[in-house]
């Protein structure tokens, strides 16, 4: 849910990143963190076990620019992967504006990827979202890594409506602003259908 | 989905923002925040420097989100009232409206009585304004054409990105 504040002339969206387990959404976060001006960027929040598993959630409140004298600033959060944390990953789901689903590449992962996404729509649909309506980018990760399935058959399982998708290695920032400027723009561009 | 996206006018802006100044007054509070239930800052008054809103902002939801989500575990709608005690500042957190979160940040020149008082009369206030910009959301004054994403052009969401 985008917050338009003509006061302040400011526009806030909110953008989650979903995925299985150790699929990579912190360290796409923490990369942006990382190569971003501080000017545009605020702090970083991530409530993380000791073990620097996610908890409940990472934030990253990124200003992007001006659109007709609107301040654009997104609010990128990520969700738990651990499949038992799902009462987490729901909350955070609560008045998204665009989702990157980062998928593990890892043959051994596909499963957990489908899983991921089934409970991405199911947790959509509880909020009153459809899936096929949300804007979604996809991205492979971990490229990179020598177990990686094909492309071809990620997207044959993952992204059957041809949504933006892009393959990525997040560790070394490979993919990561390519896949959240794309998701930025599908969320502006599904604003400005509702605005019309 | 965005039925429920918030626009919000100079004018009901400066309503949020008359109650809570009022409210820093008359509960002899540090601050105050109104947040919306999803986690954007709406709205602060009184000394808030060296506060990062943003993040306050994103963990008030989330406080809210988890708390909510244990309410009903235990068979509540929700706890609509959270109180945190610091050593010198305390949070007072409360739920308007179920849609918006009210924050008064208060230290010892004030106390939880005087807050909770205080916070029971703006929070009311605050509902009826939130009420207002509802109705308008509904009847379509604060959607459409109205909202600076009409006149956007593709071309203005790539040169967002180019610099």
């Amino acid at each position: 849910m985008s917050f338009i504040n003509y006061s302040s002339r400011e526009i806030n969206c909110k953008i989650v990143y979903y995925g299985p387990g150790l699929c990579g959404k912190t360290t796409n976060l923490q990369y942006i963190y990382s190569k971003t001006n501080p000017d545009v960027k605020g702090k970083m929040i991530s409530l993380a076990t000791e073990t620097e598993r996610t908890l409940f959630f990472d934030f990253l409140p990124l200003a992007l620019g001006q659109i007709r004298g609107f301040k654009t600033r997104f609010h990128l959060y990520t969700v738990p992967g651990q499949v038992f944390y799902d009462a987490s990953r729901k909350l955070i789901l609560k008045g998204v504006d665009g989702v990157v689903f980062v998928a593990d590449s890892q043959v051994e992962r596909m499963e957990a990827n489908l899983e991921s996404m089934d409970n991405l729509k199911t947790n959509l649909a509880e909020q009153g979202y459809d899936l096929t309506k949300v804007p979604l980018v996809i991205q492979h990760n971990k490229r990179d890594l020598p177990n990686a399935a094909p492309l071809d058959e990620m997207r044959r399982m993952l992204n059957p409506r041809a949504n933006p998708d892009f393959e990525a290695a997040a560790t070394v920032g490979r993919g990561v602003f390519e896949t959240l400027k794309s998701v930025a723009r599908e969320v502006l561009r599904d604003l400005k259908q509702m605005g019309r | 989905m965005h039925d429920t996206q918030l626009v919000m006018y100079d004018e009901d802006f400066r309503k949020v923002r008359t109650v809570i100044q009022k409210l820093v007054r008359d509960a002899n509070a540090k601050g105050c925040f109104v947040v919306d239930r999803n986690g954007q800052l709406i709205g602060e008054a009184g000394e808030m420097q060296g506060i990062d809103t943003t993040s306050l902002a994103s963990l008030t939801a989330g406080c809210i989100a988890a708390t909510c989500g244990l309410a009903k575990i235990v068979g509540e709608e929700e706890f609509p009232v959270h109180f945190h005690q610091g050593q010198k500042d305390n949070l007072h957190i409360t739920l308007v409206a179920k849609r918006i979160i009210l924050v008064v940040i208060f230290d010892d020149r004030s106390s939880l009585g005087l807050v909770r008082l205080r916070v029971k009369k703006a929070g009311g206030e605050l509902a009826r304004v939130f009420e207002e910009i509802q109705k308008k959301a509904d009847q379509g004054d604060a959607g459409g054409s109205g909202t600076p994403f009409a006149e956007i052009t593709d071309e203005d969401i790539d040169n967002l990105f180019s610099v």
